[in-house]
């Protein structure tokens, strides 16, 4: 049912472009799309990593992006979240109506967006008490609202800690210093818990958890799932489908989506590998 | 030649000078006033001032306050110290004299001496003679054989045998002039065997004229004595400071030392320490915080020439703007040291493109069992933490800001009074958000 949904969705989008995008659909676009992103090229130390990526997402959506190793996954979170190391050179990004290539990262961050780090970073001598206050307090400012009190604060940090059953000593710590790989990729869906962002972009989640993390993190991710917010997962395995569920999986290869299906896609990969799709492909198949 | 202005000046202002010291104190200025004029000032030729010209600092018109006249201030209403639940007993200099209408808030423990060096000197002249100007050598050091001849007065800090002061004590320099001052000023720092006392040193320019400022401080620590001794820097941009600090050390001491340059002109700090006694531990630290284009300079010697002791030294600069920054840190392990550790770790942050950073790590060891270990970095802040920080939603400038204050967290981890690390993370905040031209209620930077 998903699948045919997701297909007719887009042949719908394919007609679209081909009627050269009416106005009214433009307008019903900017309504119903969360993010979207056209023709997306970008470049790392001159080398082309995207290749004209196009994607939507639209509010309660679940979207996975699988591709093998070095076909830009990560390169897309990076330029959605705005590293500087990318430059984008054709394309654009809309995000709920916005450009968002015109944007620093922090404003990208207070619009909605969040990216959960493949590698987190340690920062040593910032406490993660400190980090999260900073956080939440810039958020809140973008948003004109009162910086939050102390004790509000401290009863989100309890909330949000035993939501991911994070020990307590973990956020009196400095941010990810001398953390496990499995409580640094915690700490991450921590953090997102604390923002509550409007869009999450969860790069390799899944990677270097042990099978216990991984149900911890995917209920946290389950838990902050609404209609009004939507999520992209980065992953190479199916593992971690199995307990987010996705609307749609997507295939990034080369620096192009070459696939699109609903979860089942996600199941036919496992089963036969990439190679099935990355081999030249008829442009029948987009 | 620089010095010969202060050659007439000591020659032809000797009896002066005299008068208004000790006798004991006078007794040292002649061999002081031989080496001086044999070495003179360090300039950069010396290979250890290489990026500090010190002698320029005197090439200036500067007047010695040699008659004691006295200098208006109260301090009490210049400085109110409004350090949150950092309770001590608060002494102070007045450019290098002891300000004598201390009030004690409380009395010290038996036999505890704490005040003036020139009152020290005829009081308890035994233990002067056999402490003072005694490891503060000057046969390679103009600086201080410079402090020897002219230094009039200045702080002791006394702890008999067996007796701990246990709330920490609080010397503040204060600097007030009316023209272009040269001040000498002296600390003498003595723990008897198993005495504990800890020391916090600030400094505060009151009046926006030059100085120059040479200050010598010695400290002895006794088997088993315990000397903490911390400093803060929080000067005017017109300071030239030249510190030279000694401390030698007996059996199972335990000397913690820490130089914190907050707001300064021109700095230089010496730092030599001597272990001379098994199972001791030394533990320096240093961070300066420097922008516009203030200059810093921290030289450590560290001398371990018996078996068994530990050190542990780390020097720590975040530069900005065009300020320039030097470290150079020297670690001897002697022939008979075995069994030694000796750590030395240098790390400097050069914030724009304009700073510049010196530094030379030194390691000479003679002893074949030992653990020794010196690193040094010199970089930019870290853009992937940077990026992350944003990428939370915090400002580019916030994120700079908490990643300078982070990179001096382990500085302030060294120093052993907690109410002490809360205000100084308080005040290194405030230091990178410019807002450090006063703390709080206190009138004394401007």
């Amino acid at each position: 049912m998903w699948q045919l949904l997701s297909y007719s969705y887009y042949q719908i989008n394919y007609f679209r472009a081909a009627l050269n995008r009416a106005a009214y659909l433009i307008i019903l676009h900017v309504i119903t799309n969360m993010l979207k992103i056209k023709n997306l090229h970008a470049i790392v130390e001159d080398k082309e990593i995207l290749k004209g990526v196009d994607l939507e997402v639209k509010p309660g959506e679940v979207h996975a992006i699988m591709g093998p190793n070095g076909s830009g996954k990560s390169t897309l979170a990076s330029v959605l979240a705005g590293n500087p190391k990318y430059e984008v050179t054709r394309g654009s990004i809309i995000f709920n109506g916005k450009d968002l290539l015109d944007m620093e990262p922090e404003d990208r961050a207070r619009e909605g967006i969040f990216l959960s780090f493949q590698y987190p970073v340690e920062i040593p001598g910032v406490s993660m008490v400190n980090f999260m206050r900073a956080a939440v307090n810039e958020q809140r400012k973008y948003r004109n609202e009162q910086p939050i009190t102390a004790s509000d604060f401290l009863k989100l940090m309890r909330d949000k800690r035993e939501l991911l059953g994070m020990d307590s000593q973990l956020v009196n710590r400095s941010v990810n210093e001398g953390f496990s790989g499995g409580e640094k990729k915690k700490n991450e869906i921590f953090q997102m818990a604390m923002i509550n962002p409007l869009l999450s972009i969860l790069d390799e989640t899944d990677s270097g958890l042990d099978i216990d993390a991984l149900r911890v993190v995917a209920d946290g991710v389950n838990k902050l799932q609404t209609k009004e917010n939507a999520t992209i997962l980065i992953t190479h395995y199916q593992r971690l489908l199995e307990y987010i569920k996705p609307d749609f999986v997507h295939v990034l290869y080369a620096g192009k989506i070459v696939k699109s299906g609903g979860p089942d896609l996600a199941l036919e990969l496992e089963k036969r590998g990439y190679d099935w799709l990355i081999t030249p492909y008829p442009k029948t198949h987009l | 030649m620089i010095e010969q202005q202060y050659i007439d000046l000591f020659e032809q202002y000797r009896s002066e000078l005299d008068r208004y010291s000790s006798e004991a104190m006078n007794s040292y200025r002649d061999a002081a006033f031989e080496t001086f004029k044999n070495i003179g000032f360090p300039t950069s030729q010396n290979e250890d001032y290489k990026h500090s010209n010190i002698a320029r600092a005197f090439d200036a018109d500067l007047g010695l306050n040699l008659r004691n006249i006295p200098i208006p201030v109260n301090p009490y209403d210049a400085f109110k110290c409004d350090v949150p639940n950092l309770s001590t007993n608060l002494y102070f200099l007045i450019n290098d004299r002891y300000y004598d209408k201390n009030q004690h808030p409380e009395f010290l423990p038996e036999g505890v001496f704490v005040g003036s060096l020139q009152v020290f000197s005829v009081n308890y002249p035994k233990q002067f003679e056999k402490y003072y100007a005694k490891i503060a050598d000057y046969s390679d050091n103009g600086v201080v054989a410079y402090n020897t001849m002219f230094a009039q007065d200045g702080f002791v800090v006394y702890v008999p045998k067996n007796v701990s002061v246990d709330k920490p004590l609080q010397l503040i320099n204060i600097l007030r002039g009316g023209v272009d001052l040269n001040v000498n000023r002296r600390i003498l720092i003595i723990a008897e065997e198993n005495a504990h006392v800890k020391l916090l040193v600030c400094d505060h320019t009151v009046d926006d004229v030059n100085f120059v400022v040479t200050q010598v401080t010695e400290i002895f620590a006794d088997v088993s004595a315990q000397v903490d001794m911390y400093e803060l820097e929080e000067n005017s941009v017109k300071v030239t400071r030249l510190n030279n600090l000694f401390s030698e050390q007996k059996e199972k001491s335990n000397v913690v030392t820490s130089g914190i340059t907050l707001h300064n002109g021109y700095t230089r700090n010496n730092y030599r320490y001597r272990i001379l006694g098994e199972h001791a531990e030394a533990h320096a630290g240093g961070l300066a915080i420097c922008d516009k284009s203030q200059h810093i300079d921290n030289f450590a010697f560290l001398d371990h020439s018996v078996p068994n002791c530990t050190s542990n030294e780390l020097f720590k600069t975040v530069l900005q703007d065009k300020s320039t920054g030097v470290f150079c840190g020297k670690i001897l392990v002697e022939r008979d040291a075995q069994k030694t550790q000796a750590y030395q770790t240098n790390r400097n942050l050069c914030a724009s493109e304009d700073a510049r950073m010196y530094s030379k790590p030194q390691l000479e060891i003679y002893a074949d069992d030992v653990k020794c270990s010196h690193g040094l970095t010199t970089g930019h802040l870290d853009d992937e933490a940077l990026f992350y920080m944003r990428a939370r939603g915090i400002d580019k400038e916030e994120a700079r800001l908490l990643l300078m204050v982070a990179f001096t967290r382990d500085v302030v981890d060294l120093i052993r009074i907690e109410t002490l690390q809360e205000r100084l993370v308080n005040l290194i905040d405030k230091r990178f958000r410019g807002e450090l031209m006063r703390c709080g209620n206190c009138n004394v930077c401007k």
